[in-house]
């Protein structure tokens, strides 16, 4: 990381390449109930990223040494597809997607009221159709639509956002070229109504200013992502427009 | 908790959305009190009745409790016992000593086989989804004909209406035999023409269930099959 140092991501006037400014945020729309298969589901597009979640459950967890006899087990699997980047892919599970299934698993197992559902698992798929930056965030986010689409309770949903540095500065939400050539990337799940952290991620290096900076951007991102949740989960459920 | 009367005017709430200050209230299923105040845990429509506050799901999984009357599909078959899938978590156990017949050890195929439905009650649930299952009641028994028609489990108290009038009227339009499952399975009996007529009106149910078009549907259904 920084090794890029002379790769110019701010343009003269301020902006960033893609023209937008250092807080702002990349197009985030999302549409729930989208697999008529599945018990819940979403897909959200977060700027050129492409994710797409699917519920299945509470069922009963097997292997049965995963069981846990006072609650449900999370069990998360984040996958890219070959044709999601310019370089294929190798299908099947890697080291990052196994990472990044943990990590959205434990972040999941924080929200959802998992002690109802002894002995039972809740399979979470998550499938990266399109990768450009942030699909972990991408994928959180489509993942607790598709919990709440499937009627799982839940303290609250998690909102998956991240912000960066490049070229010393903080800017909101990376696309590729800084998530590439940046100095710095800090992906986070935040509970939108309490405010809580359920998962934090940081590539790089902040000072502790540079960090509250991004956290307050991630803080604004999430306020505006966690609207459009909502918004899809309604518009999925309005009544009267058949 | 009837659903049949949902006003339009009722809010949509989303998971971990303030519902409002606990204060003199009761925090009834989808909520939980946090700090004083109520949270939304499911995606559903708010409701208050008695000084209980409650979320009423959209969408549910079937969680079984000790009563219910369920229609199951064998899954599997040992010497002294089934096993049931009963649209749950977990799959239901029948011990022959529970079954309406006189079971020989090792006979048990000869009463019921993979596949075969039939209406049982919960006997018991224990706290980690144990459940056995009886077939010693009114009316219980395996169901050698018919249809099973699947239904969300939330929508049930909709097909039934209040006092189970819809469904008395389904039953009056259709000349069918209508069972309801509390596990969201619907068992339908009648002429083939009668059963089509039944079941395409209860699938409105599946299909759009979360919309006010079943009510429609039931009055199309009337209309169309009053004079005959």
């Amino acid at each position: 990381m920084g090794g890029y140092g002379d790769v110019k991501l701010l343009r003269d006037d301020g902006k960033r390449l893609d023209g937008r400014a250092i807080d702002e945020m990349r197009a985030v729309t999302i549409e729930a109930g989208v697999l008529p298969a599945a018990d819940g589901s979403a897909m959200v597009t977060h700027g050129l990223n492409v994710a797409v979640a699917a519920v299945y459950g509470p069922m009963e967890a097997h292997p049965r040494k995963i069981q846990r006899q006072d609650r449900a087990v999370i069990d998360v699997r984040y996958n890219m597809a070959p044709f999601s980047t310019g370089d294929r892919i190798r299908p099947g599970f890697n080291r990052r997607s196994r990472e990044i299934s943990k990590v959205t698993a434990e972040a999941l197992e924080s929200v959802v009221l998992v002690e109802r559902y002894p002995r039972s698992k809740i399979r979470v798929e998550i499938e990266i159709l399109a990768a450009e930056a942030g699909t972990r965030c991408a994928g959180i986010t489509a993942a607790s639509v598709a919990l709440a689409d499937a009627g799982i309770p839940m303290r609250d949903m998690i909102v998956g956002v991240a912000s960066g540095k490049i070229e010393d500065t903080v800017v909101l939400d990376l696309d590729k070229a800084e998530d590439n050539y940046g100095q710095a990337d800090l992906p986070v799940g935040i509970l939108p109504n309490t405010g809580e952290i359920a998962f934090l991620q940081m590539d790089g290096d902040l000072s502790i200013d540079e960090y509250n900076l991004a956290m307050e951007y991630n803080f604004k991102a999430a306020k505006e992502i966690h609207e459009v949740m909502a918004d899809a989960l309604k518009r999925r459920y309005e009544r009267g427009d058949a | 908790m009837s659903k049949g009367q949902v006003g339009a005017e009722q809010r949509l709430v989303t998971p971990g959305m303030v519902i409002g200050p606990a204060s003199g209230k009761r925090a009834g299923s989808g909520t939980i009190a946090e700090n004083n105040e109520f949270i939304a845990t499911r995606l559903g429509w708010l409701n208050e009745r008695n000084d209980v506050v409650s979320v009423l799901p959209i969408n549910s999984a079937y969680m079984p409790r000790s009563g219910d009357l369920i229609i199951g599909y064998v899954a599997e078959v040992r010497n002294n016992l089934w096993f049931f899938d009963v649209n749950g978590p977990f799959q239901a156990l029948l011990p022959m000593s529970l079954a309406p017949w006189k079971v020989e050890y090792g006979s048990t195929r000869q009463h019921l086989g993979i596949g075969d439905a039939a209406l049982a009650r919960i006997q018991e649930v224990d706290e980690t989804h144990n459940m056995v299952l009886t077939m010693k009641g009114v009316g219980l028994r395996r169901l050698n004909e018919g249809a099973v028609v699947s239904i969300p489990v939330n929508l049930i108290d909709t097909l039934r209406g209040e006092n189970n009038a819809t469904l008395s009227r389904i039953r009056d339009a259709t000349n069918c035999r209508i069972i309801v499952g509390d596990n969201g399975r619907v068992w339908i009996h009648g002429d083939s023409e009668d059963m089509l007529a039944s079941r395409q009106v209860i699938q409105t149910l599946q299909q759009e269930g979360h919309k006010d078009t079943f009510e429609t549907a039931v009055l199309a259904l009337e209309g169309e099959r009053g004079e005959n």
